[in-house]
């Protein structure tokens, strides 16, 4: 303890006198800042030194923290020393920071001051502070006594308390703001909570339209539904079943995971919609009357059904595959039937996947924002009606704040409900008692359900995005069938003149969505996991608050997220807008939770006995990790890596309001082309788009491969 | 103290409101092999992992080679466990999961290789080493286990019921092997079953548990000659306990045993109802009645090869005992006199 306390207190110093205290342009990284180290570039103590005195303030943490090391033996008031120091070194840095702004100060205190937003230097600071902190944690004999442990758990905390919570905050303070200008107050806040305008069941009785908490609600239902048990069918098709085009089916299945937003809607509107080429088929051939049916919540739900569902199997394939053979084949011996086995033995210890998947889907659709806007109709959504009470004629930051609290609570009950479902059975089949032995096929009914579930749904995938290609390749889909290559040379034209030129208008952004996603990706995918592992494998206290508030950034609509990013980092202490850094962090804290999800599901299968093994053999938690748990967590990883770094591409909903013009994405380059009506460029760019991810997923899958715990991954033969 | 000592001084361990050990002292002497005994949900388990360092304990502290663990991370403490369900790492081969500890404490890789290799051999599995754990049965699989924690040689080897998932035949080999690599490598070893016949086969002492609690500790002759309680008395080795009466008590003890009145060679004995310990062995039958004898009823024989198996049906309740086989057996219904001998009898509290 005393070591680890040792070191970061070195860290935080050297971080608080050397590196420079606030942001400077160009990036901590391109050490510009080198050349002005009494001006910009300055670190805290000079500062403190030249009139900025409220700096002084985090080095009473330090301070505190030497004294302690230096003058304390006892375990044990050493401990409660470094909790003290590090905990005061924070709450006073975080004070002076909320307190003494870019224009002025709030509270009426330190009048006069004014100070831009913290960097690198601050960083560092707080992040010797931190650790001082977990580490004196740790010595308190919280987390096994493992500074490794409790460091983890302070890091997240810290994390998502200042990329979650803290912009929330702001969101949540004007739900309670009075009409008109009027201030802050509970009044207005039930009467608007209610309104039937949110609530209303009047689609039901054919009464006029529902609210759009409750077409949310049913729309969240049956697409999580429908996409578990599509991605059921297909995990089992995949697990248990000599189907011949599995490699086919497999790619099939991750392309709408992979597709900007806006295209599959588009496509279903050029096929469906009242235009659409679909429509205008069987009206010519049958007569039939064109019908505006896409529009609504059906529509959206087919949409969702085609974007979600690879969703589901990701998760549920690593949890099917997980269930040990053993387990089946002791139900084989005890005579049941292919049928009873699957039933009673696999089904149930597949629990813990089948609620992930649910409430994933059930979250995704809530949250779903592209799909809405394009296929809504008349309907009300709450994910589009807080995108429109923000950038509306009529901006009512109030209504967009109360129906992000309707969407909240709606997820948190979900949530609540798969928690209460699952219990607390253990679900460990990977036992480390080895087992050789094979899947049980699945009997031929199942089988043939799967396939006839499946293999349509995988049809009409394929046949969707023949057209988006197809589509990219004319002059204007629907009307102009023409063949060209236009939009490509436009998005993605180069030309070698005086070596080469990227000359077409996607590149920018291209380029920059590329880097941000590739450097999102692994981020996110450490922190989801790292999360999963503190939550599944270690017990300490707020357990339960702490999961929740992980699973919090999930359940908040990209659009809300976005709004509440540019209310809190536009201006100090943390003052992100308009860089790329703010489009990393936003990418982490929306997509870690299914991260979190996918690693708790891998994890509660991994039995415990092997961490401990791990453990008493001398191993640190960092090395039993690194070495036992992350190796045997091959698919998990996979899917948290390929989610988050295919997520950072596609999404949108939160992208469009932190983009800047030096940092574009590429789905707000979409966005706009789309309403500009250049389809064909939008979808070209998809097309790209698609294309690139797929290369990506699949190099991903070279790359980590499958776990081998078994020499072969055997099906018993028909 | 010297390395390899274990000590638990009060220590408590709760789960929420489960009770899983009242406070509790022991002390291991280095280089024995102790068993934890006892029914299931005493606290077997929970007493290694708190050793081990798995669990902290709520109260008290605990000492290994004479040294405060009780906030010593499981890592840093010089202990290796051999799990029930042998948790071998399945994406390891056997030869990676033996020399895992090794590695990760940076040994040099030769050195790691050629110190698996030995443990292997020790194991008596030679030439596995490439193989995956899911190419092993069950047998080797718990031997690997145990290579695995020899080989960092540490002060104190723990077992949970390792035989458990093994065969007789096996589990006697395997358990005399267990024992003899203890005795070779002179380790403290706490070893937990709750097979009393394994635990009396392999230790130098036994601790009992019940409730969450030591009933009794010592070695196996202890436990066996002088049980302190009917639960000790019927759990170690089997045991008939007849209800008496203790008129007095001093150097000698007089019981009184329905209308017979005995003089044992006990003392310290209080008095009042208790129970007589006496041991299927220690019973003789007869066609004719002695001077203290009980009438017994012959209620069930079984002919077992080496011996027979009575039960009985006395005025003093049920009575179990095996004879040596005879020529001429008793037979159902036969009625006969019970005898013994009154330096065999023990006396527990009722
Ligand atoms: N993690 C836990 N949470 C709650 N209670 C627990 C936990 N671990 C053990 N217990 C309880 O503590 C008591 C002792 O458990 P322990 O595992 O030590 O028993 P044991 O003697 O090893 O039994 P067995 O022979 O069945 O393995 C039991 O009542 C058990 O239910
Ligand atoms: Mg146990």
């Amino acid at each position: 303890m005393r070591r680890t306390a040792g070191l970061w207190l070195l860290i935080g110093l050297a971080g608080y006198a050397l590196l420079p205290w606030y942001m400077v342009t160009g990036g901590v990284l391109s050490f510009g800042w080198l050349g002005d180290l009494s001006g910009e570039g300055a670190s805290a103590l000079l500062w403190s030194l030249s009139g900025r005195t409220w700096l002084w303030l985090p080095l009473f943490g330090f301070a505190g923290a030497a004294l302690v090391l230096a003058l304390k033996r006892d375990q044990l008031q050493t401990a409660r020393g470094l909790v003290a120091s590090g905990a005061g070194g924070l709450a006073l840095m975080a004070g002076q920071g909320l307190v003494i702004l870019g224009h002025g100060t709030r509270f009426g205190l330190a009048e006069g001051a004014s100070q831009p937003g913290m960097g690198a230097g601050a960083l560092v600071t707080a992040a010797g502070l931190l650790f001082i902190l977990t580490t004196g944690i740790s010595g308190l004999g919280r987390g096994r006594g493992d500074a490794f442990i409790t460091g983890m758990v302070g890091a997240i905390v810290a994390l998502v308390g200042i990329f979650v919570f803290y912009p929330m905050a702001f969101i949540l303070v004007s739900a309670f703001e009075l009409k008109g200008g009027a201030g802050f107050g509970i009044s207005e806040f039930f009467p608007r909570f209610f309104a039937p305008e949110i609530w209303s069941t009047a689609c039901f009785t054919g009464r006029g339209y529902c609210g759009a908490a409750m077409n949310s609600l049913i729309l969240g239902l049956s697409t999580a539904l429908g996409t578990t048990l599509l991605g059921l069918s297909f995990a089992l098709i995949f697990t248990r079943t000599a189907f011949p085009a599995k490699k086919f089916l497999r790619v099939l299945t991750i392309l709408p995971i992979i597709t900007p937003p806006f295209v599959i809607g588009l496509a279903l509107i050029l096929l469906f919609g009242r235009a659409g080429t679909v429509t205008e088929f069987f009206s010519d051939m049958f007569g039939w009357e064109k019908t505006r049916w896409l529009y609504g919540i059906w529509g959206v739900w087919l949409a969702q059904m085609l974007s979600f569902t690879p969703i589901a199997f990701l998760v549920l394939i690593g949890v099917v595959e997980g269930v040990s053979p053993s387990m089946e084949e002791a139900s084989q011996t005890l005579d049941a039937n292919r049928w009873q086995t699957f039933r009673y033995v696999s089904l149930p210890l597949m629990r813990p996947g089948l609620a992930n998947a649910f409430l994933l889907g059930f979250i995704e659709s809530l949250a779903d924002f592209g799909n809405p806007l394009v296929l809504s109709g008349n309907e009300n959504f709450l994910s589009t009606e807080i995108y429109f009470a923000i950038v509306g004629t009529v901006a009512d930051p109030a209504k967009a704040a109360i129906l992000s609290l309707v969407l909240l609570s709606l997820t948190l009950t979900a949530f609540l409900a798969q928690r209460y479902w699952l219990g607390s059975k253990n679900y460990a089949t990977v036992t480390g008692k080895a087992d050789a032995g094979r899947h049980a096929a699945l009997n031929p009914v199942l089988r043939w359900t799967c396939y006839l579930v499946a293999i349509p749904w995988a049809a009409f995938t394929m046949i969707l995005y023949v057209l988006i290609v197809f589509g990219s390749f004319v002059k204007l889909w629907g009307y102009d069938h023409t063949l060209t290559t236009e939009h490509y040379k436009r998005a993605f034209g180069i030309v070698h003149r005086n070596g080469w030129h990227f000359i077409g208008s996607a590149w920018d952004s291209y380029f920059t969505t590329l880097t941000i996603a590739s450097l999102a990706a692994p981020l996110t995918a450490a922190v989801g996991l790292a999360t999963a592992y503190l939550l599944v494998r270690q017990k300490f206290f707020g357990k339960d608050a702490f999961e929740f508030s992980t699973m919090l950034s999930f359940a908040i609509p990209g659009t809300v997220i976005g709004v509440a990013y540019v209310m809190a980092f536009n201006f100090p202490p943390i003052e992100l807008t308009g860089t790329g850094l703010i489009l990393i962090i936003v990418f982490i804290f929306r997509n870690m939770p299914v991260g979190v999800r996918g690693g708790i599901a891998a994890m509660s299968q991994l039995d415990r006995s092997l961490d401990e093994a791990s453990i008493t053999l001398g191993a640190n938690s960092a090395t039993t990790l690194r070495r036992v748990i992350l190796p045997l967590m091959g698919p998990a990883i996979l899917a948290a890596l390929t989610y988050s770094f295919v997520r950072a591409i596609t999404s949108v909903s939160a992208v469009i309001f932190l983009v800047s013009a030096r940092y574009n994405m590429a789905t707000s380059f979409i966005v706009g082309r789309v309403e500009n009506g250049e389809y064909g460029i939008a979808i070209a760019y998809a097309a790209v788009l698609i294309v690139t991810m797929l290369l990506a997923v699949l190099a991903l899958q070279l790359v980590i491969g499958r776990r081998t715990l078994r020499r072969a991954d055997r099906i018993e033969a028909h | 103290m010297t390395k390899g000592s274990v000590r638990f001084d009060n220590v408590t361990k709760r789960f929420g409101a489960v009770v899983a050990l009242k406070p509790l002292s022991l002390d291991i002497a280095p280089g024995t092999l102790v068993t934890l005994l006892g029914p299931s949900g005493c606290g077997k388990t929970t007493t290694l992992r708190l050793i081990a360092g798995l669990e902290a304990p709520t109260d008290g502290r605990i000492l290994i080679g004479g040294e405060d663990v009780t906030h010593l991370s499981a890592t840093y403490r010089a202990v290796s466990m051999v799990f029930q369900s042998y948790a071998l790492f399945p994406h390891m081969t056997v030869a990676e999961n033996v020399a895992y500890g090794l590695t990760v404490k940076r040994v040099p890789r030769a050195e790691a290789r050629e110190r698996a290799e030995t443990g292997l051999e020790m194991v008596g599995l030679k030439g596995f080493g490439e193989r995956l754990p899911s190419e092993l049965s069950g047998g080797q699989q718990q031997r690997v286990a145990v290579a695995r924690a020899i080989v960092l040689e540490p002060e104190v080897l723990l077992l949970d019921e390792p035989l458990s998932n093994l065969d007789a035949k096996l589990r006697r080999q395997v358990r005399e092997e267990i024992r003899q690599i203890q005795q070779t490598l002179g380790l403290t070893a706490v070893y937990v079953t709750h097979d009393q016949e394994e635990a009396m086969a392999v230790s130098d002492r036994i601790i009992v548990m019940k409730n969450a609690e030591i009933a009794q500790e010592g070695t196996p002759g202890d436990l066996y000659d002088r049980p302190n309680s009917a639960f000790i008395a019927d759990f170690i080795g089997d045991a008939n306990l007849i209800d008496v009466e203790v008129t007095a008590s001093g150097k000698e003890t007089e019981i009184e045993l329905l209308d017979h009145r005995l003089r044992v060679p006990l003392s310290g004995v209080s008095s009042g109802p208790a129970k007589m310990v006496l041991r299927p062995h220690q019973l003789r039958l007869s066609r004719e009645p002695g001077p203290v004898t009980l009438p017994a009823e012959v209620g069930y024989a079984a002919y077992l090869g080496n011996s027979v198996q009575y039960t009985l049906n006395t005025p003093a309740g049920q009575v179990f005992a095996i004879m040596p086989p005879t020529a001429n057996p008793f037979r159902q219904g036969d009625n006969l006199h019970l005898g013994f001998d009154k330096e065999d009898i023990r006396l527990v509290p009722a």
